[in-house]
This record gives C-alpha cells, sequence and structure tokens, in this order.
C-alpha cells in the first residue's frame, strides 16, 4: 500500500471510527450514545418498599413471575450487630412488605437492581459476546445470541441475573435501554412515588443527581470487588449485602 | 430455602451435568498423563496399560461435550464459540483446547501408535472392515522400519506436547470456577491446581480399573509390578491433591473472611454428606491409608488386587464427590452469606440424574466398539504386549520385505 | 527418497489438517452475522432490537400533556411528585389511541395501603397508617382526593 492510499484511507477510517463509536440505534436517530453515561441513584432514605418499581418493571419488560429484573429487600439490624442482618424479600418486595414481627433495631429497604457495572464481571465472562456494553455504559444481552450457559449468571455478584424459563438465555434489567434511548426514564423510576429511584445521566452536566452525588455521602454495594457499579446509594447501612 | 438470598439466586444454574463435565474431562486428563508416564518418561513398568489408558481418554473425550450440549439454553448455537471466542472468558477456550486435544494430541498419538496394525488389518480383513481400516490408512502403506522410526520420533514429540495440553484441558476448568471473584467458595489460585491433580488421581485410578477388569474378561495374568507401580504414582499424586485441598480448608478457617461463617455452616449441613464423609473420609483418606499401607507392608498379590480395586474404585466417587462438592456447593449459598437453597435433581428431565447416569455409561460402551476396532493387546496370540514392545502385532518376514 | 517416503504419512495427516482449517475458515466466514463487531464485541443488530421494543408506561409528560386540570389539582398537594402511572397503571397504549383504550381505574381498596400501611421499614417522617384503625371499613377516597389527598392542601372531600 502506497502513502497515496493510506492518506486517502485515512478519512474514511476517521469517519468509520465515528460510526463505530456512535453506536447509533436505528430506532432513535435523534439518540447520540456517545452523549450519556447511565448511571442512577437509590434513595434508602426515601424508599417505603411499596414495590411499585417491581411490578412496573414486570409489566414493562414481561419479566416472568418468580424471576427479578429488580427487587426489594427489607433489612432489619439489631443494635450494633451489622454483621447479621434479618433481611427478608417476599417475592421481591412485588406486592410490598407485610409489618415485620421483629420490633426495635434499624430498619429500612433496599432497592436493588443491575449496576451496569463499568468493570462488570459477567461481561467478562460470556464466551461469545453475547453480554456486552453499549457506549453509553449500559450492559445488555443479545437474546439471539446467547447460548444459556448461564456463567454471567454465575459471575454477578449482585444476584442480578436469571435465566429466563421460555426464552432459554440469560436476562436481568436493561435500564429499560428502549425507554431512556428515546428520553423517557425508566419504568422503574417513573412510578417511584417517593423519588427514592431516580435515572441519572452523569455525562448531563445539568442533571440533578450528579450534582447530588458530588455532595451526598453514596456508596455502592460491594464496593472491595471493584466492579464499577454505577447505582449509587445514599444512606446505605454498612449491614447491606 | 432458609435465611435470605437474593431472589434470582434460589434455583440452581449449573446442575449434575456441569458436575459431570470436568470429572469427564478429568479422567482424560488423568489417563493420558499415565500414558505419557510411559510414554516420556520411559517408566516402563506401566507398559501394559499404555494404549488402553489412550483408549480410554478418547472414549471419555469422546462423550465430554454431551453433558454441555444438553444444558445449555440454545446447544444450537454452540457453533457460536468457534464463530466469536471472547478471548476475555476462560469457557471460550474450550471449543479450540477440545479440539486441539482431540485432533492434534490424543487422535494423532494413537494413529501414530497404531498406525501399523492398521496397515495390517486393512491388508488382512474383508468386507467393510477393510473399507474401514483402509480409512484410518489416510492411503498410506508404508510400516517399514524407517517409516516405523519417524512414528516413533513423531509420538514422542506428541505426546510431549499432549502433557500441558492435557494440563489446559483440565486446568481451564479449574479457572473458569477459580476466577469467579464473585464466588468466595470458588474463587482461588489453587483451584485449577487442584481440580488438575484430582484429575490425575481420578484418571490414574480409572485405568487401574480397567486393567484390573479388562484382564479379567480377558482371562489374562495381571502385571503386579505394572499395577503396584501405577499405585505408587497414583499415591504420590494423591498426597499431593489432599495437601492442596487441606491447604486450602486450612487457610480458609484461619482468614475466616466475610464468607466463611456462611460456608462453614453450609460444609456442616448441606454439604456434610458429600464432603465431609464421601469426599474427605471415603474418598480420600481411605485410598491414602489403603495406598500407605501397600507401600509400607509387602501383602500377597491377592490381597493387594482387591485392595488396589477398592481403593480405585473409592477415589472415583471421592473425586466425583470433590466436582459435585465445588459445583453444586459453589450455589447452595447464597452471595449475600445470609442464607442457603436445596439442589432439587429431577431424575428424568434434560438435566437430570438419568441422562448423567447414561453419559457416564456411555464411555464405557465407546470404550468397548474401541478396544473392537484397535485392539491394545497382540492380535495373533492374545498375550500382553512385551515391556520391549509398543504391543505390536507380529509381521510375516513376506509382510515385512513388502512394506517400503 | 527413501527418507521422503517414510515421513510421507504425515504429510497426508497435515493435509487433513489444513482442509479442515480450511473449511472452518469458509464456514465461518458464510455464517458469522455481518453485524458482529459494528460497535464493539457483539452483535450490532442486538441494539435495534432491544431499542425496538414497544414501551407500556407512557411517562407523566404525556399525561400531562392532555390532562393539565389533574396536573394543577396535583401539583398543589402532596402527590405532586408521584406520577400518574404509578397509580393507574402502564398507559401508553391509552396515550397512544386515547379514545380506543380507556383505562381501568385503580382498585382504590389495595392501592392506597400499597404505600400508606404502617410498617416499621418505612422512613419514619412518611404518612403511615394501620388501615383498618384508620379506614373504619370505608374507601381511602371517601375521605381523600387521590391527587391531592392531604387536608391542609383542601385534599379534604
Amino acid at each position: 500500500m502506497n502513502r497515496r492510499q493510506i492518506l486517502l484511507l485515512l478519512p474514511a477510517a476517521a469517519i468509520a471510527w465515528d460510526f463505530v463509536l456512535a453506536g447509533t440505534p436505528e430506532e432513535a436517530p435523534n439518540y447520540n450514545a456517545m452523549d450519556h453515561w447511565w448511571g442512577m441513584l437509590l434513595d434508602i432514605t426515601k424508599c417505603i418498599g411499596c414495590g411499585s418499581c417491581v411490578q412496573a418493571c414486570a409489566k414493562e419488560n414481561d419479566v416472568p413471575d418468580g424471576y427479578f429484573r429488580t427487587w426489594v429487600e427489607r433489612y432489619h439490624v439489631d443494635d450494633w450487630h451489622i454483621e447479621s442482618p434479618v433481611v427478608d424479600s417476599p417475592d421481591g418486595g412485588k406486592e410490598g412488605f407485610p409489618q415485620s414481627e421483629l420490633k426495635g433495631g434499624k430498619n429500612f429497604f433496599v432497592p436493588k437492581l443491575c449496576n451496569h457495572c463499568v468493570d462488570s464481571p459477567c461481561t467478562q465472562v460470556c464466551p461469545v459476546g453475547a453480554t456486552f456494553h453499549t457506549a453509553d455504559g449500559v450492559v445488555l444481552i443479545d437474546y439471539n445470541y446467547c447460548l444459556g450457559c448461564r456463567y454471567c449468571i454465575q459471575a454477578c455478584p449482585y444476584g442480578c441475573r436469571f435465566f429466563h424459563p421460555t426464552r432459554h438465555t440469560a436476562e436481568k434489567c436493561t435500564l429499560c435501554y428502549h425507554r431512556i434511548t428515546k428520553g423517557l426514564t425508566t419504568a422503574c423510576c417513573e412510578v417511584c412515588p417517593t423519588g427514592a429511584r431516580q435515572l441519572a445521566d452523569l455525562k448531563n452536566p445539568n442533571d440533578p443527581i450528579q450534582a447530588f452525588l458530588k455532595t451526598h455521602a453514596v456508596q455502592v454495594l460491594k464496593p472491595h470487588l471493584a466492579t464499577g457499579a454505577k447505582m449509587f446509594y445514599n444512606g446505605l447501612d454498612g449491614s447491606v449485602r | 430455602m432458609d435465611g435470605f438470598m437474593y431472589p434470582n439466586e434460589v434455583e440452581l444454574q449449573w446442575s449434575v451435568l456441569i458436575v459431570l463435565y470436568p470429572f469427564l474431562t478429568g479422567l482424560v486428563a488423568g489417563a493420558f498423563i499415565l500414558a505419557s508416564l510411559e510414554r516420556v518418561f520411559r517408566v516402563e513398568a506401566v507398559k501394559p496399560t499404555y494404549r488402553l489408558a489412550l483408549l480410554t481418554a478418547l472414549a471419555f473425550l469422546i462423550v465430554a461435550p454431551l453433558p454441555l450440549q444438553l444444558h445449555l439454553g440454545h446447544p444450537e448455537r454452540s457453533l457460536e464459540m468457534y464463530l466469536t471466542p471472547h478471548r476475555a472468558s476462560a469457557m471460550a477456550m474450550f471449543g479450540f483446547v477440545y479440539l486441539w486435544y482431540l485432533m492434534a494430541v490424543l487422535l494423532l498419538e494413537i494413529w501414530l501408535d497404531y498406525r501399523r496394525d492398521i496397515v495390517l488389518l486393512a491388508e488382512n480383513s474383508t468386507g467393510w472392515k477393510r473399507r474401514l481400516y483402509g480409512i484410518l490408512t489416510l492411503g498410506s502403506y508404508n510400516i517399514s522400519p524407517g517409516a516405523l522410526h519417524v512414528d516413533e520420533r513423531a509420538g514422542w514429540i506428541i505426546t510431549l506436547i499432549g502433557i500441558p495440553s492435557a494440563f489446559l484441558l483440565h486446568g481451564y476448568v479449574g479457572f473458569i470456577f477459580g476466577s469467579v471473584k464473585a464466588n468466595p467458595w470458588w474463587s482461588t489460585p489453587l483451584m485449577p491446581v487442584v481440580f488438575l491433580f484430582s484429575a490425575m488421581v481420578s484418571g490414574i485410578a480409572l485405568v487401574l480399573l480397567m486393567y484390573m477388569a479388562t484382564s479379567a474378561l480377558r482371562k489374562k495374568a495381571i502385571d503386579m509390578n505394572c499395577l503396584d507401580t501405577i499405585a505408587k504414582y497414583l499415591f504420590y499424586i494423591f498426597v499431593i491433591d489432599f495437601t492442596l485441598e487441606m491447604l486450602d480448608l486450612i487457610h480458609r478457617i484461619y482468614e475466616a473472611d466475610e464468607s466463611f461463617r456462611s460456608l462453614d455452616f453450609m460444609m456442616h449441613s448441606r454439604l456434610f454428606f458429600s464432603q465431609i464423609v464421601l469426599q474427605i473420609f471415603v474418598g480420600t483418606i481411605t485410598p491414602l491409608v489403603l495406598l500407605a499401607l501397600m507401600q509400607l507392608i509387602k501383602f500377597s498379590d491377592v490381597i493387594r488386587k482387591r485392595v488396589y480395586a477398592v481403593m480405585a474404585l473409592l477415589t472415583m466417587i471421592g473425586i466425583f464427590a470433590m466436582r459435585w462438592n465445588v459445583v453444586i456447593g459453589g450455589q447452595l449459598f447464597s452471595k449475600s452469606f445470609l442464607g442457603y437453597t436445596t439442589y432439587k435433581m429431577d431424575f428424568v428431565a434434560k438435566e437430570g440424574l438419568l441422562p448423567a447416569i447414561i453419559l457416564m455409561i456411555l464411555p464405557f460402551v465407546i470404550l468397548y466398539v474401541l478396544i473392537k476396532i484397535l485392539p491394545p493387546w497382540q492380535a495373533d496370540n492374545g498375550a500382553d504386549p512385551p515391556a520391549s514392545g509398543f504391543g505390536k502385532p507380529e509381521m510375516l518376514p513376506e509382510q515385512a520385505a513388502n512394506h517400503v | 527418497m527413501n527418507k521422503f517416503q517414510d515421513y510421507a504419512h504425515l504429510i497426508r495427516v497435515a493435509a487433513v489438517f489444513l482442509l479442515g482449517a480450511i473449511a472452518f475458515v469458509a464456514v465461518r466466514a458464510a455464517i458469522l452475522p455481518k453485524s458482529f463487531g459494528r460497535y464493539g464485541y457483539y452483535r450490532g443488530d442486538a441494539l435495534q432490537e432491544i431499542t425496538s421494543r414497544l414501551v407500556a408506561y407512557a411517562g407523566h409528560q404525556q399525561c400531562e400533556g392532555c390532562h393539565p386540570d389533574v396536573l394543577e389539582v396535583k401539583a398543589k398537594g402532596v402527590h405532586a411528585h408521584v406520577n400518574c402511572e404509578s397509580c393507574h397503571g402502564p398507559l401508553a397504549k391509552h396515550a397512544e389511541d386515547p379514545s380506543a383504550v380507556k383505562p381501568v381505574l385503580p382498585n382504590v381498596a389495595t392501592l392506597c395501603v400499597r404505600c400508606h400501611s404502617e410498617n416499621i421499614a418505612k422512613p419514619s417522617g412518611f404518612p403511615q397508617v394501620d388501615a383498618k384503625e384508620h379506614a373504619q371499613g370505608q374507601l381511602c377516597n371517601t375521605c381523600h382526593q387521590p391527587h391531592s389527598p392531604g387536608f391542609e392542601a383542601g385534599g379534604k372531600k
């Protein structure tokens, strides 16, 4: 290849590279993935355990019964015994929680979902590239390519993946990618009555959550595993697993 | 379910078939290592088992992908592992390591070792057998001393390459588990090594049993020197395997990290029978004690044979239990360390006990067919191959003259 | 030529391997999905398949577009930030074709208690009641205006 050919190829390559990075899905022509970096704020001080998020997710995404793309856990911590909380999640909290028999102590709800980790162990172990990161920070599954080997389900430290009983592929929260690429918020955030769940675009300088994250003490789940989780918890207690 | 588990964790993802897969590939690796002991390290005493070990490895290797196919949600998509292997994933290695080991190591080594027999059988058979052996010759009928010498050298090189290949074939399975940071029961750098050594133990025990079984069926005397040597190597490798597993256990107990209490409870409750009773006492300590006794005290041939047979059987049960404890055990406790679930194994189901039993029996059926096609022993007088040869049938002088 | 003849069978083996490799490359080129690798190590078409899913929840902005009167009532009360579909369920189909798809009113008996039944784990400042004691057999909307239920904001019926 001579110098002239290379010079001609360079701009073509640059355009192609742009296209590669854009990740523009055809369905949302105005959406440029490179302009967004998705996360979420989960405010433990506001969650009332109503389970609306679990129901809404199930309706929005046809989640089969008994499996959960998102769920709510209830914690009961006696005194300072943060190493041994009592936790329950009846049907993932979908119908709310019955009044607890346990008295006293610290009690709170923790909503959970896929953390859309930057360094996700699930995408690392997929043998064929059926689960992947988008350019805007969402971890998705290609249902027409997944083998159903379930290695990703084993590798997720948070228990957010499951095996779809009829589709026979891995399945998990998609951060309602079909909604957020159209300017809507996720189904769970849409129905949360107290604002305990709020979608965050960490590349948007005007995003109120970005400001919140800079001024409040927030945590991610299992930080010692260095997954780069992007679901940030405000008011997370040390007992939360 | 006891205690609390993340809602999606209650159902187990990897079934008894995923227990079976490392067990089968472990037997392949172990049988091959025993064969390589003879070929590369020139341990003459175990020569009577050389060809049998190779055929056993092949029979189990053929069956090895089947439990995986039954497990996959979409087995029709398994070709994707060859089309787009994700290089970050240890599992993506499977397709290539398997293919490499099957084609470039095992089949090639068997072919090179049997080539002389294949050519003779091709010439002396009739009908479909003649055609079969004809195909197996790949069109070359040269079994002159020069060609056979080339075979010997090539076979030596293949076996040499085959040893790390066998390590890779089974070691990567250990890495599949050992590299999952989400699961503290699995995540340890020792996992590939423990898998490998327990594989060698199970493979050697299998070949020992096969040798005794085939000798009994053929009504041939067992070469006690061969048996004693196999038992000796089994003992050494078993000691290393046991040491590694105890090291893992002691390390866990000593460090007692956040997962320890949960795992400890699991081991003493749900995993008590399979881990403490089957794997440790029945499957490891008993065979080790028996093997040590055989090394220290000179018992009679009859007693040694019986003890070796029992010991080998217990060993294989123990190594299967080890695979069970790793795979199933790793899924019985919650990653929140607050609860446990149970494994509901069906009998007649795609991933049930019945397919597992069938897949355990199938390699022996295949081995029977392989022995019929490629007899490991001398065809003419049925004697075991002499210690100096490779079990090749005698060639008549006029045949030797015609083969150049 | 004796030397070469003794190696000839190995050449045959190599030929078998080579044929296999060529066959593999050919098959791969034929059946590899064309969009694989377009954006990363995955099938590019998957993005479109995922984003083309129909939404079930319209989003509160859509509701407010046609129902500004409700928005006005809500904005003054404590349910200002409770989005419409939180109580009324997914209504994208209704927003698409309002006259054809009529939404079903939520069942008050089970709706309000989902959030407001008292529970030790709820934040203490959150309004929660023992439903039986508080309601005395009556439906919640007997006394409370659902879109602005607080009495201070004029939500008493």
